[in-house]
């Protein structure tokens, strides 16, 4: 295994106009690991991913994917999970899995097929027939089918039901190459929490913390989910009285 | 089906606590093939690295044993099993004599109500 970071941002920051999405954020993320980038919304969560995916450029500072920032290499070795649907809507299975065939040259046409046979979906099937939680597991089927070194998966489990849930969990825990790290964007903790090695927590585009799952647990005697409620608790006006903690 | 875990506590002690109960209670048998990092992984839904951790301590504990050829073992050392059992037995009842007295009850009395407890379930006389 290399032993540099997959990831690695160095006072990295962007700004959209006026509003900074990432405050000089620095941050190391090591080589076989599932790591959870915590936040709420609008916290920078889809921006760092963005950055790191290349779609987007730093304002200042910089991010390096395997020690080189986001391009052509980078895109060989990054697995992207967009949090939005990207398949033309006339697509059938078959096609979607073509078009990654041609595109990635790291794509396992064999593994994508094979998981697709058991999750019943089949290669007729159009893309625009599929209910939500299928296309999420089709685009999760197709990201983890490439043998990539840094997978990115930006919400790969909001709005799926508790069943598609678990199988979008297994299928993470199953089917990365050990060497590989996945990053997972998300909001949905408690879910999420028993897969992640590490947990990175961003507030208002900085990262406010950066630590192992059992660390914080045996730091903090509780969850990772409790914990991030409490670090990002946010008061409604007059609430503040009524709360009461146990 | 995912493993019951306490939210509280670190993952990889409550794994390894789990995979000790079923080794003592014969779920996995002495001297028999143990399952994969990869498969305990899938089955208890928390990532290789965590289950990893468990099976190492399993090991620096004898517990379970790494061939070089044949995978992972459970231990065949009887007098090994039966001390993890006991500990495991004190542990469990370390933790009802806390419960207990919390809610007021000495250790003689929680020892009456065992032994009532008990006859109740075997429906004497």
């Amino acid at each position: 295994m290399k032993d540099n970071p997959i990831l690695e941002c160095v006072n990295l920051t962007k700004d959209y106009g006026a509003m900074t999405a990432l405050d000089n954020v620095n941050l190391k993320i090591g080589r076989g690991k599932i790591v959870g980038i915590l936040g709420p919304n609008g916290s920078g969560k889809s921006t760092l991913i963005k950055l790191a995916n290349g779609l987007l450029k730093p304002t200042d500072g910089q991010i390096l994917i395997d020690g080189q920032e986001p391009g052509i290499r980078s895109k060989e070795i990054v697995s992207y999970l967009p949090d939005k649907e990207y398949f033309g809507r006339w697509m059938k299975v078959r096609d979607v899995i073509n078009l990654f065939t041609e595109f990635y040259s790291n794509f396992d046409r064999a593994k994508a097929l094979r998981m697709c046979e058991t999750l019943r979906i089949s290669e007729d099937m159009p893309v625009k027939s599929m209910s939500k939680g299928t296309l999420e597991k089709l685009q999760l089927v197709l990201v983890m089918s490439r043998n990539a070194e840094l997978y990115l998966l930006d919400e790969p489990i909001a709005g799926v039901d508790p069943a598609a849930r678990d199988f979008i969990l297994s299928t993470i825990i199953n089917n990365y190459n050990e060497e590989g790290t996945i990053i997972i964007s998300t909001h949905l903790i408690s879910d999420i929490e028993r897969i992640l090695d590490e947990v990175v927590f961003i507030k208002d585009g900085r990262v406010v913390r950066h630590s192992t799952v059992d660390q914080i647990r045996e730091q903090e005697g509780k969850s990772i989910d409790e914990l991030f409620r409490t670090e990002f608790r946010m008061t409604a006006p007059g609430e503040e009285e009524a709360r009461y903690d146990w | 089906m995912p493993w019951n875990l306490d939210d509280s506590r670190p993952i990889w002690p409550q794994i390894k606590e789990k995979l000790m109960k079923d080794i003592v209670s014969g779920v996995y048998r002495p001297g028999e093939s143990f399952p994969t990092v990869r498969d305990l992984a899938e089955r208890a839904c928390v990532n290789r690295n965590t289950m990893q951790r468990a099976l190492s301590e399993l090991e620096s504990d004898g517990l379970v044993i790494t061939n070089r050829t044949a995978g992972r073992t459970v231990t065949n050392d009887e007098e090994l099993l039966m001390t993890t059992r006991k500990n495991l037995a004190r542990a469990g009842v370390a933790r009802i004599l806390k419960e207990m007295e919390e809610l007021g009850f000495s250790a003689d009395e929680l020892i009456e109500l065992i032994i009532s407890e008990k006859g109740d379930d075997s429906n004497e006389g």
